[in-house]
């Protein structure tokens, strides 16, 4: 095949999932830059240059503040220890342990259960007096809480209820990763006489480190774009302390139409974004083993 | 000693794992006012589930759902195995360009871009429509990602060989690079298709009406309560909306997990 | 032979356009549980058999939150439905989406103006603003206070009257209040719903305190009246100096159920959960108008049925007719009666359907007689986010991150630079 044929062959084939792209993430992605430079068209007020505005209004909104850190603090809550657990189950389930099967299955229920379906479930296992915590803190004689309705404990209840909802999901990453290492590397280091521990530290680890990275990516994704659950349980109280930027977005967006402020509000979540893709492809890359 | 306490820590974290969807079906299958007393002696009934079949039109939903995760998981297939094509095997300009394009859809996903694509399918004039729902993850990066290196691995004498047969270039991707890349193919439909059976925010921005909403935002409008919130008949209708796809990996976890391993995905 | 085609054509096409039904289609906000759904098919269907030639098509909604989302977001992508039962607070921001428009236009005969006046005045203060209609009361409701007879009669007050003012409120409370063997509390006294829209609460308590939180024409807030601080620090008071009431947010949705599970023995809730109560409370209970502060008070809530602009004059005479034919007299008292919100015209409680209805169920006539006292829902121009000032503001206090005073503070400046363009 001839050179030019072979380009535009090429273009052709990637023609239709580029449209498509472009459609959906490119240009909207421009779209909400400039649209963040504009303020919101209203029927009798069509839309004005104001440069700056939006960011400067960004910068003095406390509830913008607070719900960046809020999402910083859920990304550091959920990422880290969901992978872990992830490993840790993937783990349990390969190393035969009795009913492994069952063990699988129950890992991984939360995946397929919509969230906000459980987001509900939950909500009665957090409501104070006779919800399903209190019951069990009440048999241990431990002091009543109101778990949702107090901003020291709001957020770490979603960050649960999230680490609940991915953990499985990552875990058949790990399995099939696991599965997948040539049994006599384990043999040869454990004739070594290596502990498990350093057997798990040294060969096992390392080779999972590529799916480690393909793990943490959409634990990173999903930080930020996980907020079916606060619009059931929550609703961004109290008092913010469980809004996230999505969640934001989504008020400002939709509630109060704000289209203007919202596209600025996107726009920090996409660079956001994109820091977190930089830092990990090219930061981490460059650690990853591959065989 | 240590597999001891290996297993019941296994069987420990399994128990707290399985314990929401545990007390669904608790829930569901006694009265309201059971449902926050665990009185093991209390009768049973089906009656919230029939509340819950009733309450909302959840058969229109069934059919929206699985139209949309079929639409979705049909063009994603079609579009990013030609992409993939495109990517593993010819050179053409521009490509690592368009391939490093590709990849920010990997990060940025089309729900966090709600405000302008709600914009766009507005201006297109196909809200509220299954269509308006699942255009903008036709095209998935991740999918494209995954066939492109599965297809980098097939060896190029196979692809070679078809074409001394005579196989055009479509022909070689049907013949040769598809069948190679299966486990690939499901492992990744069953992504998109739990991926997509639960999504919510974005169809809920989306749709207005019963005519395509899916189940998951028909379950948010049924169970979003003014009146006050009755568990028993949200538990019924949360395994209502669940059951096909918890049945479905009941039956098939095995292969489920192999066809992540054989993916390749590390 | 092609003319004579042609002229058949377009006659059958004018004759299928005179025969087709005028169809209206109307966002109604369905809560939880079929029966209202049921209720509004009936209704549907009761007025397309009297009026043939007018197709009613009711889409749900969702809650009034999601229920204004769809219908601006229908309105904006050129599509809205031709009527809507909304909140009536949502009156400003549908007008300054230039989504509605007044009824005015449609009320022209002496009988049509007589039917306005028929409503409850207190339930046209949200409706009506700059001298037009731009909601027609449909569904409308108080807060009323719900206590558990039983539990009264246990602790020694007499079941049969319910606390009267806010001193008798936190007395009564405190005699209800028990803790269990492990210190923790196992039943509160009192409970005022704070979680999703604690404004609507917190108006309770400032009509009390004899202070309005916006001005009439929806472009002023007054936050940081002390009176307003006042009423606050009342109820953050009732659990952090009374101890009867749940530290922290609680949450609207399992109030009810905190109820008929004996947590708490009275509730502030509305009275649109009166149907709910009577099936779901195994024990006596009572219903009574808010307790008095310095006066007796309660803000109106519930929904108004609002015109959109985008519609056809014929779609508008069809969606007027219905309107009349939904909120006369004996509807407005089946609707009422059914559902437990309130009846909102006068002559509706005079039918012989409604008279009886409140002899067997005294409970259900309290929301009416509290409406001498009731005052419009806290409304302005871009409500939601003048709202959501207020609402943070009241969760701060009341979780104690925040004092009374300066949460009402932060709230109020925070409402002024929202408002402040609207004052030009």
């Amino acid at each position: 095949m001839n050179r030019t044929a072979a380009q535009v062959h090429g273009w052709l084939l990637l023609l239709p999932a580029a449209v498509l792209l472009a459609a959906f993430t490119h240009y909207p992605a421009a779209a909400t830059l400039w649209h963040s430079l504009f303020s919101t068209p209203k029927p009798n007020r069509p839309a004005v240059f104001v440069g700056l505005d939006n960011y400067r209004a960004m910068a003095e909104d406390p509830v913008f503040w607070q719900s960046l850190a809020n999402n910083l603090w859920f990304a550091l809550g959920t990422i880290p220890v969901s992978i872990a657990l992830a490993l840790l189950m993937a783990v349990w389930v390969n190393g035969r342990l009795a009913g492994r099967g069952f063990l699988r299955l129950a890992y991984f229920t939360p995946t397929v259960l919509p969230m906000i379906a459980v987001a509900n479930i939950w909500l009665f296992f957090f409501t104070p007096q006779y919800g399903l915590l209190e019951q069990i803190t009440g048999l241990l004689g431990l002091p009543s809480h109101n778990w949702l309705g107090s901003q020291n404990t709001a957020l770490g209840c979603l960050v649960v209820v999230t680490i609940w909802k991915e953990a499985g999901f990552f875990m058949i990453f790990y399995l099939a990763a696991l599965q997948a290492i040539p049994p006599n590397l384990h043999e040869a280091a454990r004739i070594e006489g290596a502990s498990p521990w350093t057997v798990f530290r040294r060969v096992t680890f390392p080779l999972l480190m590529p799916t480690t990275l393909f793990v943490l990516v959409n634990a990173v994704i999903n930080s930020f774009r996980l907020v079916d659950h606060i619009v059931v349980m929550t609703r961004g109280g109290p008092d913010n302390a469980t809004s996230l930027l999505l969640y934001y977005i989504y008020d400002v967006g939709f509630k109060f139409w704000d289209s203007a402020y919202a596209a600025a509000l996107t726009l920090v979540l996409l660079v956001l974004l994109g820091v977190a893709a930089l830092v990990q492809f090219g930061f981490l890359e460059k650690r990853i083993h591959y065989r | 000693m240590t597999r001891a306490l290996e297993t019941a820590g296994g069987w420990l974290l399994a128990i707290l794992w399985v314990l929401p969807l545990a007390y669904a079906v608790w829930a569901a299958v006694h009265p309201s006012e059971f449902s926050v007393r665990f009185v093991l002696t209390a009768p049973l009934t089906l009656a919230n589930f029939e509340a819950a079949w009733n309450a909302a039109p959840f058969a229109r939903y069934f059919v929206n759902t699985v139209l949309l995760v079929t639409l979705i998981l049909v063009a994603q297939l079609v579009l990013c195995t030609l992409a993939a094509y495109a990517f593993a095997r010819y050179e053409f300009r521009g490509r690592d360009l368009a391939f490093a394009l590709v990849l920010v859809q990997l990060m940025v996903m089309p729900d966090v871009l709600l405000v302008e694509n709600y914009r766009t399918m507005s201006q297109l004039g196909i809200l509220d429509s299954t269509l308006a729902i699942g255009l903008p993850y036709m095209a998935s990066a991740f999918g494209i990602f995954l066939l492109r290196q599965t297809f980098k691995t097939i060896p190029k004498e196979l692809d070679e060989a078809a074409r001394v047969e005579g196989a055009g270039s479509l022909q070689v991707l049907w013949k040769v690079y598809v069948p190679l890349a299966r486990p690939v193919y499901v492992a990744f439909g069953l992504v998109s298709v739990s991926y997509h059976w639960n999504n919510f925010l974005w169809p809920i921005i989306v749709t207005n009406t019963v005519n395509s909403r899916p189940l998951t935002v028909g379950l948010q409008v049924f169970s979003s309560a003014d009146q006050g919130i009755d568990w028993s008949i949200i538990c019924a209708a949360t395994l209502l909306t669940s059951a096909p796809l918890l049945l479905a990996f009941l039956l098939f976890q095995r292969q489920f997990v192999q066809s992540f391993m054989r993916a390749g995905i590390r | 032979m092609k003319k004579a085609l042609f002229a058949l054509l377009a006659a059958l096409s004018l004759a299928a356009t005179a025969v087709r039904a005028q169809e209206i289609s109307f966002y109604y906000p369905v809560a939880v549980g079929g029966p209202i759904t049921k209720i509004i098919d009936g209704l549907a269907a009761g007025f397309e058999k009297e009026n043939p030639g007018i197709k009613v098509k009711p889409i749900y909604s969702g809650t009034y939150q999601e229920s204004i989302v769809k219908a601006l977001t229908a309105n904006k992508a050129g599509e809205p439905p031709v009527l809507s039962v909304l909140l009536s607070t949502d009156m400003y921001s549908l007008i300054d989406e230039d989504a509605i428009m007044p009824w005015d236009e449609l009320i022209k005969a002496d009988a049509d103006r007589a039917w306005l006046k028929s409503f409850f005045p207190g339930f046209m203060e949200n409706s009506q603003t700059g001298g037009k209609t731009w909601g027609v009361p449909f569904q409308r409701s108080t807060i009323v206070l719900y206590w558990n007879k039983e539990l009264f009669k246990e602790a020694g007050l007499d079941p049969n009257r319910a606390p009267a003012s806010w001193t008798e409120m936190v007395e009564f409370a405190k005699k209800l209040t028990h803790k269990d063997g492990s210190g923790n509390v196992a039943q509160w006294g009192v409970q005022v719903p704070s979680s999703g829209f604690p404004y609507w609460l917190f108006q309770g308590f400032t009509t009390q305190n004899n202070v309005l939180l916006m001005s009439k024409d929806g472009t002023r807030t007054f936050y940081d009246n002390p009176a307003v601080i006042e009423a606050l620090q009342f109820w953050v008071d009732l659990s952090k100096k009374h101890g009867v009431m749940k530290p922290g947010i609680i949450e609207w949705g399992t109030t009810p159920r905190d109820f008929f599970e004996k947590k708490v023995a009275m509730m502030w809730t509305t009275t649109g959960n009166l149907t709910n109560v009577r099936s779901n409370a195994k024990f006596d209970f009572g219903v009574a108008m808010l307790p008095s502060g310095k006066r007796r008070g309660t803000p109106t809530g519930g929904g108004n049925f609002y015109l959109f602009k985008k519609s056809t004059p014929a779609q508008r005479e069809a969606a007027f007719k219905f309107v009349r034919w939904m909120t006369s007299p004996e509807r407005a008292a089946q609707w009422g009666i059914e559902t437990g919100y309130v009846a909102v015209r006068g002559d509706a409680w005079e039918t012989a359907e409604m008279k009886k209805y409140v002899q067997g169920f005294p409970q259900a006539s309290v929301a009416r007689d509290q409406l001498q006292y009731a005052v419009a829902e806290l409304s302005t121009h871009d409500n939601q986010r003048v709202t959501k000032a207020l609402n943070d503001g009241l969760q701060a206090a009341l979780t104690g991150t925040k004092t009374a005073e300066s949460a009402m503070k932060d709230a109020q400046r925070e409402a002024e630079r929202i408002l402040k363009p609207y004052r030009k």
